[in-house]
């Protein structure tokens, strides 16, 4: 009987491990196929230096852009197509990203040779001693005609250039043709007021019973740009100093008014182009790669426009996404091949057809863009150039508290819209919350803020 | 050394490989993760960790909702389960198979499992379309609004025992199986019915496998966290969610690290719990 019972016992707790072991699974499995990976790269480094045509070798791309699995097919199948060398494309989320090339620079040993961010990304690993100057490449890049304003960011205050701008997005709205009978009466569909833009949420609902206006209020959406980006400028004029005032406060305000007709299932949504497409939702604000797929597939359904306009301007964010590379990289020759390869218009070009990025590059628009892109292309051309526009700039000099900026946005927008607390009282409670993050970073504003010389950025 | 002396050493040098992977791979990091809560940004020792969670406007809600989803969950899973073991250990035709399909959910990662469960809860999901095609509901119904905390909490505990319940059941029919049969037989001899037979033989003597299968279960329902991400969004938090988001999204290890620790504080003292007040008296044992 003893025997019988231990054997009985040592089976359930095989099992148990068993199963711990692969319930932890999901998460550590991402790490270790990363690790290998890598592995090879380090051992087959081979430039080619005499024979034609020129072969690079083998990189490796570490991105925190083009995530998603099918972006990241499309640049390993298509846009990497004509690259003279072996590029390993791993895209990585923010915090791994960090930390990876933080512990390569720390030991000395590189493996990633190419790093593909958002500039507010690489404003912090500059001055942690992680990014090569590429002042020289920037020089052999004086004919792709990147505007001047990009150059001057990637020099992130300094005299060296950091990064070279690599593709540009911003945030539009997104419309289902059928809600466009809806639109409150003299309104311009392409020069939208915030106030307009509520009417027409109203409208929709009144006519068919249902909140079809959307947000990506979900865990991976882009929310908290909207209101940094958007919603607070356009009502406040800034983001950091103003963000307490009596204007922000109307801009929560217009939110918790248009609430009661946006759908409710937003804090499930990601990407706007899902419930765009599936019609659970009409009308919706969102990245132009995340609606990308709505047009792509339906274009003659959808019109892109440019988003709304408030007191203080049509605030929008534009967002510029740079290549650089780590001081560990082992093919730097390999690198800057690559850099340049993914400025030539012809990859620019390639790279707005298959993942909707924006080229940074002057480029014509070729006739084979599809009428997906075109649609967002215009509407951003559109929005940008706007009489009433006002850029309102990614956070920057934040380093490791992006994060924590972001929270204090998400969170305002959790007690003041979903819980339906006081706006004055939240904003006042936040306020410390976001001065210290100001204060511990030392971040000067940004724009549309006014410059604060180099100090910390003071919410008034 | 003499083959006798080497005879009582083979066990645990059997056991030193595992002992070391323990260590190494889970002692070590928790270790590690738990004063990494205690951490100050300098390096010293603080508690401003646990205070920046507590007072963090996401914690009450998650602590709530966490406690209430294992309330929930643990019933029904054991109920479930132990209805499902009984099932398979009846031996009845096609018993097998049961088994089989019962276990299929354990082959599905929590994240794939909470986007199945979404994709059949959504506005324009499986189940709005079978209710408006049958004609019960006019036009679908929102099940996932975060002002419908209530319908949100039930996709969850339903996902979370669609996916979780058979780890619980494999627990229990491993558990059955040690149940002698001359228990049962001689139950039968004095006239028991089916419910008295479940009640008073063979609860009892599953009392060491459901101390298991409760601790594991519980445990595991306090790092529940893809399911909920995936089903619920943003509607409803728990407490693993938002050690992930601190971690992942506002990049603070430290306040991560505090969620962690707490999480493993509870899971201490719910395993002691069970220890207690599920521990079979000597008598008892088989």
């Amino acid at each position: 009987m003893k025997q019988k019972r231990l054997w009985a016992g040592l089976s359930t707790l095989i099992l148990i491990t068993g199963l711990l072991l692969s319930a932890c699974q999901p998460t550590t499995v991402t790490v270790t196929v990363e690790v290998t990976k890598q592995v090879p790269v380090e051992v087959e480094t081979i430039i080619e230096v005499t024979s034609t045509p020129v072969n690079y070798g083998n990189l490796v791309w570490l991105s925190t852009q083009l995530r998603p699995v099918q972006e990241a097919e499309k640049v390993r199948g298509v846009i990497l197509a004509d690259f003279p060398g072996t590029v390993e494309f791993i895209p990585e989320d923010e915090g791994p990203f960090h930390d990876r090339i933080a512990a390569e620079v720390q030991t000395g040993q590189g493996t990633v040779d190419v790093l593909g961010a958002l500039h507010g990304n690489f404003s912090t690993m500059a001055p942690a001693g992680q990014l090569q100057d590429l002042t020289a490449l920037r020089e052999s890049l004086a004919d792709r005609g990147i505007p001047d304003a990009f150059w001057n960011v990637a020099q992130l205050n300094t005299e060296q250039t950091y990064y070279v701008p690599w593709m540009q997005a911003t945030y539009i709205i997104a419309a289902n043709k059928a809600a466009l009978e809806y639109l409150p009466s003299g309104a311009d569909p392409n020069a939208l007021t915030y106030e307009q833009y509520a009417q027409w949420a109203k409208n929709v609902f009144d006519a068919t019973g249902e909140a079809k206006f959307g947000f990506p209020a979900g865990e991976q959406g882009l929310l908290h740009r909207f209101f940094q980006g958007f919603l607070v400028p356009s009502f406040s004029g800034g983001v950091v100093t103003t963000f307490a005032g009596a204007d922000a406060a109307a801009g929560w305000q217009w939110l918790v008014d248009m609430w009661p007709y946006v759908h409710p299932q937003s804090t499930t949504y990601n990407f706007m182009q899902e419930p765009l497409l599936s019609e659970e939702v009409w009308v919706a604000w969102d990245h132009t790669a995340r609606l990308k797929d709505a047009f792509e597939a339906r274009p003659d359904d959808f019109v892109a426009l440019p988003v709304p306009a408030g007191p203080k301007g049509r605030a929008f964010m534009p967002v510029i996404a740079g290549l650089a590379i780590p001081v560990t990289s082992n093919n730097v020759a390999g690198a800057e091949a690559l850099i340049r390869y993914m400025t030539e218009p012809n990859t620019q070009i390639n790279t707005l057809r298959e993942v909707g990025f924006f080229p940074v590059v002057a480029v014509d628009y070729p006739g084979f863009v599809s009428p997906g892109v075109k649609l967002e292309g215009e509407a951003v051309t559109l929005q940008a150039a706007s009489p009433d526009a006002l850029p309102a700039l990614l956070p920057q000099g934040l380093g490791g508290k992006g994060g924590d900026f972001n929270k204090v946005f998400r969170d305002t927008f959790t007690l003041i819209v979903l819980n339906g607390e006081d706006i004055q009282t939240v904003l006042a409670g936040q306020k410390p919350i976001l001065q210290a993050i100001m204060d511990e970073t030392g971040a000067p504003c940004w724009s549309p803020d006014p410059d604060s010389g180099g100090q910390a950025c003071q919410v008034q | 050394m003499s083959t006798r002396r080497l005879q009582a050493l083979t066990p645990y040098a059997l056991l030193l490989p595992s002992v070391i992977f323990l260590l190494v791979f889970f002692a070590y990091p928790m270790v590690e993760a738990f004063t990494l809560a205690f951490r100050a940004e300098g390096g010293g020792w603080t508690l401003d960790n646990f205070q920046t969670m507590i007072r963090d406007v996401a914690f009450a809600p998650a602590f709530r909702t966490t406690l209430l989803l294992i309330l929930i969950i643990i019933p029904v899973q054991f109920a479930l389960a132990l209805t499902m073991a009984l099932l398979i250990q009846a031996k009845l035709k096609f018993s097998g198979l049961f088994l089989y399909i019962y276990a299929i959910p354990l082959g599905i990662s929590e994240l794939a499992a909470g986007i199945v469960w979404f994709a059949i809860f959504t506005e324009r999901g499986y189940l709005n379309t079978v209710l408006t095609a049958l004609g019960i509901l006019d036009k679908p119904f929102i099940f996932l609004s975060y002002q419908n905390t209530g319908w949100l909490l039930f996709a969850v505990v339903l996902a979370e025992a669609w996916r979780a319940t058979s780890i619980v059941m494999v627990i229990l029919v491993a558990g059955l199986q040690s149940i002698p049969n001359e228990f049962l037989e001689a139950a039968d001899v004095f006239g028991a019915t089916l419910w008295d037979k479940v009640w008073r033989v063979i609860l009892p003597l599953l009392r060491p496998s459901l101390q298991v299968a409760l601790i594991l279960r519980t445990i595991l329902a306090f790092q529940v966290f893809a399911v909920a991400l995936a089903v619920a969004g943003r509607g409803i938090t728990l407490l693993a969610a938002e050690a992930y988001r601190w971690y992942n999204t506002y990049r603070d290890p430290n306040v991560a690290a505090a969620f962690a620790a707490l999480i493993m504080v509870l899971s201490i003292v719910s395993t002691i719990l069970y220890l207690w007040g599920l521990r079979t008296p000597e008598e008892q044992t088989l």
